[in-house]
C-alpha cells in the first residue's frame, strides 16, 4: 500500500456521514477513503517536483471531508479521486530519484499547499495573486490543473498520505535544519494561525476552541505580539489537557464555553440584557466554526467588534439580530500567505510546538489514525500526524 | 429546668454522633479514649408575655427616657430592623421584629409621628424578597408602609442617600444611610442570634457603605480578630466597630436600641432529633432519623433544599431591653452568654463540625462552596470565647457535599469569585490586594445588588475574610463527603469517610490526635480554658 484515496461515491459518502454522525471518524472505515498502490502523478511543467512525505498531518477539514459533514461549496473546488494532505514534511525528490532530505545537501521543505495562478500556469495573475495573497486566489477550479484549492484535494497533485506527490517549485519553503519533522509537520496549520493573528489588535481577545488551531493562534498571538497586550486574551477549553497547554501558551484565562460570558463580562466591565453582554471583547477567533460557537462569539463580542472564523464552519443557522443592532462584523480567516510560513517557523521555535504534535501513525492504520484524530482533545493529544519515514 | 451545656468523653459505648452533611445527615463513631463531643445549654425557657416584655422595654429603657417621651408630632423617626441573615432558620411567624416593630408603631402613633420610615439594614447583603419582608415584619405592617414608599431596604451604593458622620481617630469613615443620619431618632431593632451580633455593629454595618465597611471587613483586622464570639479586645473587628460607634454617638442621630435574644430551640417536628444528645434519642427519632436520611438521599437537591429552607424554627424570645446602645448591649451579651457559654477544658488537635445547610448569607438559596468555608472557618469555628477549640496547627474537619452550585440571583459575584479569584489565590490578603477593588466596583455587581436580589460585589471576599482567622489558624482543613475539586479549589483536603479524614489528619496531628467535635445545630460558645 502506498496512498489514501478519496473518491466520488455517493452512497459511501452518505454512509460515512451516518458513521461519522455517531462515532467522530468513523466515516473512514465505510467512506469513499481507500488503500491504493503507488501511482506516478505526472509533472504538468518542469516548474514541478515530486516530493517524498515524512509526516503528514490530519486537519480538522480532512475530518470534515471524511465524516461526510464538508459543505457542498468544495463540491466544484476539488477534483475526484484525490489523495488527502495538506500538512505536509517532505523531501524534494532529485533526478536521480534520491530524496533523502538528510541534511546532507537535499532538501527537506513543507509544503505551501494552495493551489493558486502561479500553480495553475495561469498567466496574467488574478488581482490577489498578484500581490502574494494566494489564499484569496480568484482561479483555484482553472489552469491546467484540475480544480482543488489545495494540494491534498486535487487529483492532479495527489496529497500528504501517501509516499509520493507532486508540488510547483513555488509552493516549497525549506525547513531550517534545527526544527525536526515533528516540529516542521506543525509549521502549515501553524501558518494558518499566524495569518489569523495577524488582525489581533492587542484589545481584549476571546479565542473559541483549543484544539490545534485553537491553540497555534493563541500562540501565534503571544508570540508575535509581545508587547501590544492590552487587553486579556480568554480562551475556552473542554479538556484538561487543552487548558493546560492554553495557559502555557499565553492564554490569561481559560475556561469552559459555559463560564465564558461571565468572564468576558468581567473583564470588559460589562453589563448583561438578557444571555447578551452589553459589551464584550473587540475581537472574538472562532477556532470552532460550530452553529454553537458562532452564536456564543455574537454573545460576548463588542458593539462594534470582530468575530473572525478560522475553524471551518459548514451549515450553521444563527441568530444574527444582534450582529445587525450592534454593528458586528464577521470575517472569515483561511489559509496563508508565503511570509505567514516563515513567520510560522518563529512560533514554533518560540513554543517548541513540536510537543503538540501528539501521535503517528502508519498509512496502514489510517483508520486508528483517523479515529484519534476525531477524539484528540478527548483523548489528551492535539495534532494527529501520518508517518511515511518507514517506507 | 434545661441542662447547661455539656462535654462527653466518648468510650466504647457512646453512639454514633450526628452530623449535618448539607441537606442531610450522616452519624458517625468518634474514637474512643480521645474525642469529646460538645453539646451546647438546652433552650432556655421563653418569656411567657413577649408583647409585654417588649411594651416595658420601650416604657422602661436603660440610660434612656421611655421611648414614648422621645416622640413628638412633626419628628423624622426611622425605625431600621435586622435583615434575613438571622435567626436560623427562619423563625415561626409572628417574628420577633413584627412584635417589636408593631409596638414601636403603635407608641409612635399615640405620639402623633407620622414621618416614620422603616428600613431593612442589610448592609451589603441581598434585598429581601416581599415575602421575606412580610414573614419578618407581617402584612399589616408591610402593606401598610411599603406601597407608600416607607417601608424600604438600605443601599449602600446609592450615593446620593448616603452621609458621612465623621471620622475616628484612626480615620475611619462613618458613612450611613441618609435618612438615618437625618433623622431626629433612629429605633434599631435587633436580633442578637450570637454575641457577634448587635451593639454598634447594627447601625455601623447595617447602614453602612461599601466605603465605610472597608475599615474593618478586611483580611488584616479578621485575621486579628482573635475571638469573634468572646471578649471584644480580642476582636480587631470590634474594636474598629465601637471607634465607629463612637463617631456616631458623638456626632449622629439619636438612637434608640432595641436588643432581643433568643432561646436555641430552632427545629420543630419531625426535626427535634437534631436537638438532641444521641444516647437519648428514642426510637421515634431512630426511625425518624433513618427514615429522613433514606428519604433525602432519594430527593433531588432542589426539592430538598426547598424542604429545609422551609422549616420555622421556634426560637422563643428569652429577652428584649431598649435604651443607651452599649447599655443595652451588656445586657443582651448577659442573656446570649446565659444561652450559650459553656465552660470547655483545653484545646484539641482535631475539631470535627457538620455544616447545615444555611448560613447567614444563604437564606433561602444554596450554600455554595465559598459559604461553606465561611461558615465553617468563619462561624463555627468562631463559637469560642478566650482560645479556640482547636490548637494553633491543628485540623478542622467539616461534613459537607460542597457542590459546585450557586444562585445565580442571589450570589452572581460569588460565582465569578470560585472562578476567577479562588483559581488565583485562597489567600485573604492577597485576593483583597489583587482583586477586591475590581469586584467592589463592578457595575454590574452593583446593579444586581440595588435592583434585584444579589449580594453586593464584594461579598465573596468578606464571606472569605470572615474565616481569615480559621485559615491562619489551622494546620489543614478536610472537608469530607465533598465534591474533590471543588473541595481543592478552596485550598482544603477532600476526604470520602470521617475514618479517611482522621488519616490524613494524622500527618499533621499524629497517629492518636484529640479530637473534639462541636455538635451543630444549636449554638453556644466554648469557653475554653
Amino acid at each position: 500500500m502506498s496512498r489514501l484515496v478519496f473518491s466520488r461515491k455517493p452512497a459511501r459518502f452518505a454512509l460515512a456521514r451516518v458513521a461519522g454522525a455517531i462515532m467522530p471518524g468513523a466515516g473512514a472505515s465505510v467512506g469513499p477513503i481507500t488503500v491504493e498502490p503507488d501511482k506516478l502523478l505526472p509533472l504538468p511543467t518542469p516548474e514541478w517536483v515530486r516530493l517524498r512525505p515524512r509526516l503528514a498531518g490530519i486537519c480538522g477539514s480532512d475530518l470534515a471531508m471524511i465524516d461526510g459533514t464538508a459543505s457542498a461549496y468544495f463540491d466544484p473546488l476539488v477534483s475526484y479521486p484525490f489523495t488527502p494532505g495538506h500538512e505536509v514534511v517532505a523531501d524534494v525528490v532529485t533526478a536521480d530519484g534520491d530524496g533523502d532530505g538528510d541534511g546532507n545537501g537535499n532538501r527537506r521543505v513543507v509544503l505551501v499547499p494552495v493551489l493558486s495562478c502561479v500553480t495553475r500556469g495561469i498567466d496574467p495573475l488574478c488581482p490577489a495573486c498578484a500581490q502574494g495573497q494566494i489564499n484569496l486566489c480568484e482561479r483555484v477550479a482553472f489552469g491546467h490543473l484540475e480544480p482543488g484549492l489545495q494540494s491534498g484535494f486535487c487529483t492532479d497533485t495527489g496529497g500528504g498520505w501517501s509516499n509520493e506527490m507532486i508540488a510547483h517549485s513555488s509552493q516549497l519553503v525549506d525547513v531550517p535544519t534545527d526544527l525536526s519533522d515533528e516540529a516542521a509537520v506543525l509549521i502549515e496549520p501553524t501558518a494558518c494561525a499566524v495569518h489569523a493573528a495577524a488582525r489581533y489588535t492587542g484589545d481584549e481577545t476571546v479565542i473559541l476552541g483549543a484544539g490545534t488551531l485553537g491553540l497555534l493562534t493563541l500562540a501565534a498571538i503571544t508570540a508575535t505580539h509581545k508587547t501590544d497586550r492590552r487587553g486579556p486574551i480568554v480562551v475556552t477549553a473542554r479538556y484538561a489537557e487543552q487548558k493546560r497547554l492554553a495557559k502555557e501558551l499565553g492564554a490569561d484565562v481559560v475556561c469552559s464555553t459555559d463560564e465564558l460570558p461571565r468572564w468576558v463580562r468581567s473583564a470588559t466591565k460589562s453589563l448583561m440584557v438578557g444571555d447578551q453582554l452589553t459589551c464584550g471583547a473587540r475581537h472574538v477567533i472562532d477556532c470552532v466554526g460550530s452553529t454553537d460557537s458562532l452564536q456564543q462569539a455574537l454573545q460576548v463580542v463588542a458593539p462594534g467588534g470582530d468575530v473572525q472564523v478560522v475553524g471551518m464552519p459548514s451549515n450553521v443557522s444563527l441568530e444574527l439580530t444582534s450582529l445587525w443592532h450592534r454593528e458586528v462584523a464577521i470575517r472569515g480567516s483561511y489559509a496563508y500567505t508565503h511570509p505567514d510560513f516563515h513567520t510560522a517557523i518563529d512560533v514554533i521555535r518560540h513554543h517548541d510546538l513540536a510537543r503538540l504534535l501528539s501521535a503517528t501513525y502508519a498509512l496502514s492504520d489510517y483508520t486508528d489514525a483517523i479515529a484519534h484524530a476525531a477524539s484528540a482533545g478527548r483523548r489528551g493529544a492535539v495534532k494527529i500526524a501520518f508517518d511515511m519515514r518507514g517506507k | 429546668m434545661p441542662r447547661p451545656g455539656f462535654v462527653l468523653e466518648v468510650d466504647r459505648s457512646t453512639p454514633s454522633i450526628l452530623f449535618w452533611r448539607g441537606e442531610n445527615f450522616s452519624l458517625e463513631k468518634l474514637p474512643a479514649g480521645r474525642s469529646r463531643v460538645i453539646y451546647p445549654p438546652e433552650p432556655l425557657e421563653a418569656l411567657s408575655d413577649i408583647d409585654g416584655a417588649i411594651r416595658h422595654a420601650l416604657a422602661n429603657p436603660i440610660d434612656q427616657d421611655p421611648l414614648a417621651t422621645q416622640l413628638f408630632p412633626g419628628m423624622k423617626l426611622t425605625i431600621a430592623f435586622d435583615d434575613v441573615s438571622l435567626p436560623l432558620p427562619k423563625m415561626r411567624r409572628p417574628d420577633v421584629r413584627q412584635r417589636v416593630i408593631e409596638a414601636v408603631l403603635d407608641t409612635a402613633a399615640q405620639a402623633g409621628v407620622d414621618d416614620v420610615h422603616i428600613i431593612a439594614a442589610l448592609g451589603l447583603h441581598r434585598r429581601m424578597h416581599e415575602y421575606e419582608l412580610r414573614h419578618a415584619l407581617g402584612d399589616r405592617i408591610y402593606d401598610a408602609f411599603h406601597d407608600r414608599g416607607m417601608l424600604y431596604q438600605h443601599d449602600g451604593e446609592d450615593h446620593d442617600n448616603l452621609s458621612v458622620i465623621g471620622t475616628t481617630d484612626e480615620g475611619e469613615v462613618l458613612e450611613i444611610n441618609k435618612r438615618a443620619a437625618d433623622s431626629d431618632l433612629i429605633v434599631y431593632v435587633n436580633i442578637n442570634s450570637v454575641s457577634m451580633d448587635g451593639g454598634w455593629k447594627s447601625i455601623t454595618t447595617g447602614l453602612a457603605s461599601y466605603r465605610s465597611l472597608s475599615h474593618h471587613h478586611n483580611p488584616e483586622t479578621l485575621e486579628n480578630t482573635k475571638s469573634l464570639m468572646g471578649h471584644r479586645h480580642q476582636s480587631a473587628l470590634h474594636t474598629s466597630v465601637w471607634r465607629l460607634g463612637k463617631v456616631l454617638r458623638d456626632n449622629g442621630p439619636k438612637i434608640f436600641q432595641i436588643e432581643t435574644t433568643l432561646n436555641t430551640d430552632m427545629f420543630p417536628s419531625p426535626f427535634e432529633f437534631i436537638n438532641k444528645r444521641e444516647w437519648e434519642w428514642t426510637a421515634k427519632d431512630r426511625a425518624t432519623f433513618v427514615g429522613t436520611t433514606k428519604s433525602l438521599n432519594h430527593t433531588p437537591i432542589k426539592l430538598a433544599r426547598k424542604i429545609f429552607h422551609g422549616i420555622e424554627g421556634p426560637h422563643q424570645m428569652t429577652s428584649v431591653q431598649a435604651g443607651e446602645t452599649e447599655a443595652v448591649h451588656k445586657i443582651t451579651l448577659e442573656h446570649v452568654h446565659r444561652q450559650q457559654l459553656m465552660e470547655v477544658q483545653g484545646q484539641t488537635d482535631i475539631l470535627t463540625m457538620g455544616i447545615p445547610f444555611v448560613s447567614p448569607y444563604n437564606p433561602d438559596g444554596v450554600m455554595n462552596p465559598v459559604l461553606v468555608m465561611c461558615m465553617g472557618l468563619g462561624y463555627l469555628f468562631n463559637m469560642y470565647r478566650n482560645k479556640p477549640l482547636v490548637r494553633e496547627g491543628g485540623v478542622v474537619i467539616m461534613t459537607h457535599p460542597c457542590y459546585r452550585d450557586f444562585n445565580p440571583v442571589h450570589h452572581p459575584s460569588y460565582i465569578d469569585f470560585f472562578e476567577q479569584v479562588l483559581t488565583d489565590t485562597t489567600n485573604p490578603a492577597e485576593m483583597s490586594r489583587k482583586w477586591e477593588k475590581q469586584y467592589a466596583e463592578d457595575e454590574w455587581y452593583r446593579h444586581l445588588y440595588r435592583t434585584g436580589n444579589a449580594y453586593h460585589g464584594v461579598h465573596p471576599f468578606y464571606a472569605w475574610y470572615w474565616g481569615a482567622h480559621g485559615l491562619q489558624h489551622a494546620g489543614k482543613v478536610i472537608i469530607v463527603g465533598g465534591d474533590p475539586p471543588t473541595v481543592r479549589r478552596l485550598g482544603f483536603t477532600p476526604a470520602t469517610t470521617m475514618d479517611d479524614a482522621f488519616e490524613i489528619a494524622s500527618d499533621v496531628v499524629g497517629r492518636s490526635p484529640t479530637i473534639t467535635h462541636l455538635h451543630v445545630p444549636a449554638l453556644l460558645i466554648a469557653d475554653v480554658q
